[in-house]
């Protein structure tokens, strides 16, 4: 009904694409079309159901439509809505912060360190804090690597430690002291009610009071980190999701030889 | 059950006595030595709970105490049983009067052997029937609600941090379809040299592991199973530093499943050795006696080395674990040997990989209740293409006859499950568990077929191997990095400080009833 299957009249929204006011798009320019679903902790009624309504309405969804609802427990109900979301961004005054750096392969990476630094380039890297996930330092440190992008351990002018996961701040730090790390690495994969946040902080922090800080390029990675949070929090720069150990590395060397670190 | 890989029966005897080999060979380490979590097992087998004034756990207390006299080579149960004999308090009495500093647990000397085992009598029967009562009671619980579900287990995890949360989205899982409830555990308790007590409500990642929790969790599901009209099991960890002691207090509460790995705690915790080793052993004792299913860890090699070219790494640790467990007295029908669904979707025919290695595992452990893993390492975030890749890891399963089947979570690398992402889990589950029931049986490899071929190539690699292995032996074997491409030194890793070399005279009393399968 609400679906618009066999709705054959026109639409009266403009269909031009505007950069100033860029919309969601379904199938059509700027129809605005969203999915989203949620669960309320509500019986499945139609009470229920017009209460998903409400809060997709809320959320700027025009004319949402409830396609499915299903029991998740006496008093859960699990909804799926689409809808068309009212709002637009203005596309052409974004701004966004990212890692400005063209990325060298391995090879090329060597090639730099031999150039510019002249000795190995010390990386240390660990899931840290609470976190028992490897699985993002390994794919940025073990020789295989990931994706085909081999990993820092593979590369002939990185010494590459990667000290697995649960590792405290206070162990990582000593470390870093112990081998004189020119790079460190950190990860936080999988969080909960955003723990990952202050323990990036009180690593920083931490640095900062052994004054190791401005001797090391500082980085962290995971799924729910970008650049700009990175930054925000006091690194030198974030890996999300679709970054190897390439752009890493590439990134840590440029940032060494720019600040002068790492001097034969 | 005929094979329908054509697999080379002799390579896996072979296979299988290399790991023997193996196996009795670290035996003759683990039995020459204890450690303070087996010692705190059995002292928590005793009777003894609770804390002291600070919070430390009295186990703890105990076993600290014999180990500043330098006399925990004797085992916990002689200097208990001593003391009882001479004074004539219970076990639980006696760790509270030392506690204090009231009682020497060291300074009766007059109870020889048998009056030692005499006073030892009571409470070690009390546990030991405490125990049989439990699995007994399950598996009343299970014959009198229509007997052990056919096919694979639907097994979901909880993991809000709060006991009290994940009672409530466990009892949500249970009414869904879920067979096995496991609370995921707080990262960092495998670390922790003791069990925190009681009921907890501040975990990250998971939920501490603590017998009030164990409890808890149990009678939540009695409840659920009751209206249910099925028995739901519960799954915990007995890894880490304090291996024997989740053992016992799982068997005291009835848990059904316990993650149990020889060597998981090693490899990725960094956990000494010889610490696990010792361990695992006594753990297993215990989870072979209370009937408790273990699950093996191997499936997480496959998230740090490659999924097709270390797959023999993963049959080569289940033929160890296998002979593991034997030595321990556990037998087949409680192994949950583990593997993984982790090939890459870019690879080419990998679907034919999975299904050979699947039912490789099912036919060269043909009674063991395997245990298999979803996709993780390579999910996205792209959660729609995440729910194809759980339903291509479900049509394996019940292709192969895995048994305890962990379910894929669409949103698996992003957060832990809502309660939403579990119910859509259940449901692609047991679509295809129900329009592919007996698709298996109708099938038939094509003879020097890809899946032939691929199944044939990993037994080989396997079974070469473990006769590396076989002249390694285990220590050096994992110094060598050969498992998950994880070096661990003989000496390092936490924990080695608390492995003792057994005293002439030592005893622990209830390895000899468990192993025997003792009857109240």
């Amino acid at each position: 009904m609400s679906s618009g299957l066999y709705n054959v009249s026109k639409n009266d929204f403009d269909k031009t694409f505007d950069p100033k006011a860029v919309r969601a798009y379904g199938d059509t320019m700027n129809d605005g079309k969203v999915q989203l679903s949620f669960t309320l902790p509500v019986k499945n009624d139609e009470k229920g159901a017009e209460a998903a309504r409400l809060l997709a309405r809320k959320m700027g969804i025009g004319d949402p439509s409830v396609v499915y609802r299903q029991t998740l427990d006496e008093a859960f109900t699990f909804y799926i809505v689409y809808g068309s979301c009212v709002h637009s961004v203005d596309y052409t005054s974004i701004q966004v912060l990212e890692v400005e750096t063209e990325t060298m392969d391995m090879e090329a990476v060597n090639e730099y360190i031999r150039r510019n630094i002249g000795r190995k380039v010390v990386v240390i890297g660990a899931s840290t804090g609470t976190d028992a996930h490897t699985v993002g330092i390994d794919a940025i440190m073990n020789r295989k690597g990931f994706a085909g992008h081999y990993g820092l351990e593979r590369y002939e002018m990185i010494e590459a430690y990667n000290l697995g996961s649960q590792v405290t701040n206070e162990e990582f730090v000593q470390k870093a002291r112990e081998l004189h790390a020119d790079v460190l690495l950190v990860s936080q994969t999988v969080t909960q009610k955003d723990v990952h946040i202050k323990n990036l902080t009180d690593l920083v922090e931490l640095l900062e009071a052994e004054g190791l800080r401005s001797r090391v390029v500082l980085c962290c990675g995971g799924a729910r980190i970008t650049h700009e949070l990175a930054k925000e929090l006091g690194y030198d720069a974030g890996f999300g999701a679709g970054k190897y150990a390439d752009d890493v590395a590439t990134f840590a060397v440029t940032e060494m030889v720019a600040r002068g670190l790492g001097k034969k | 059950m005929q094979s329908k890989l054509s697999l080379d029966q002799g390579l896996i005897e072979q296979a299988r006595a290399s790991a023997r080999f193996v196996a009795e060979d670290v035996q003759s380490y683990i039995d020459l030595h204890t450690t303070v979590a087996v010692e705190r097992a059995v002292c928590r087998l005793l009777g003894i709970d609770g804390v002291n004034a600070d919070g430390v756990p009295l186990p703890n207390v105990v076993v600290d105490l014999l180990t500043e006299k330098g006399v925990l080579g004797q085992g916990a149960a002689w200097w208990l049983g001593g003391v009882m004999a001479e004074t004539g308090l219970s076990p639980q009495e006696i760790a509270q009067e030392a506690s204090l500093g009231k009682l020497d647990l060291t300074a009766p000397v007059g109870a020889d052997a048998d009056g030692i085992e005499r006073a030892l009598d009571a409470p070690v029967r009390a546990a030991m029937e405490k125990i049989a009562a439990r699995r007994r009671r399950r598996e009343q619980f299970i014959a009198s609600h229509g007997g052990e579900k056919q096919g694979p287990w639907l097994y979901l995890i909880v993991a809000t941090g709060n006991i009290y949360e994940d009672i409530v989205q466990a009892k949500a899982a249970a009414r869904q379809g879920a067979d096995v409830i496991a609370v995921i555990r707080t990262t960092g308790q495998s670390l922790l040299d003791y069990v925190p007590f009681g009921a907890t409500t501040e975990g990250f990642g998971g939920t501490y592991a603590t017998q009030e929790n164990f409890r808890l969790m149990r009678a939540a599901l009695d409840e659920v199973g009751e209206q249910e009209g099925r028995y739901i099991r519960l799954c915990n960890y007995c890894s880490g530093l304090c291996m024997p002691e989740i053992a016992a207090m799982g068997a005291l509460e009835g848990l059904d499943v316990m993650l149990n790995d020889a060597l998981y705690g090693i490899l990725f915790r960094d956990i000494n050795m010889k610490r696990t080793l010792v361990d695992q052993y006594f753990s297993r004792v215990i989870n072979g006696y209370a009937g408790v299913v273990i699950n093996t860890g191997e499936d997480n090699y496959l998230t740090t080395a490659d999924a097709v070219e270390e797959a023999h790494t993963v049959l080569a640790s289940q033929f160890l674990n296998e002979q593991f467990a034997l030595m321990a007295g556990l037998p087949e029908e409680q192994m949950g040997l583990g593997h993984a669904f982790e090939i890459s979707p870019d690879i080419k025919n990998g679907f034919l990989f999975e299904l050979a290695q699947a039912q490789m595992a099912r036919e060269i452990f043909p009674r063991a209740p395997l245990k298999y893993m979803p996709p993780t390492k390579f999910m996205t975030g792209n959660i729609f293409r995440g729910h194809v890749q759980d339903a291509l890891f479900n049509i394996t399963t019940i292709l192969t006859g895995q048994k305890i089947h962990l379910l894929g979570m669409l949103t698996e690398a992003i957060h832990t499950p809502f309660m939403s992402d579990r119910a859509l889990s259940i449901e692609n589950a047991q679509y295809i568990f129900r329009t592919m029931a007996d698709l298996g049986s109708e099938l038939e490899f094509k003879k020097g077929g890809i899946i032939q071929t691929r199944a044939a190539e990993v037994l080989q690699k396997a079974a070469g191997l473990l006769r590396e292995i076989e002249d390694l032996g285990m220590f050096q074997t994992l110094e060598k990095g050969i498992f998950a491409d994880i070096r661990r030194p003989q000496d390092g890793g936490k924990g080695l400080s608390g492995v003792v070399p057994k005293q002439p005279g030592y005893i622990n009393p209830f390895i000899p009833l468990m192993k025997g399968g003792w009857q109240a």
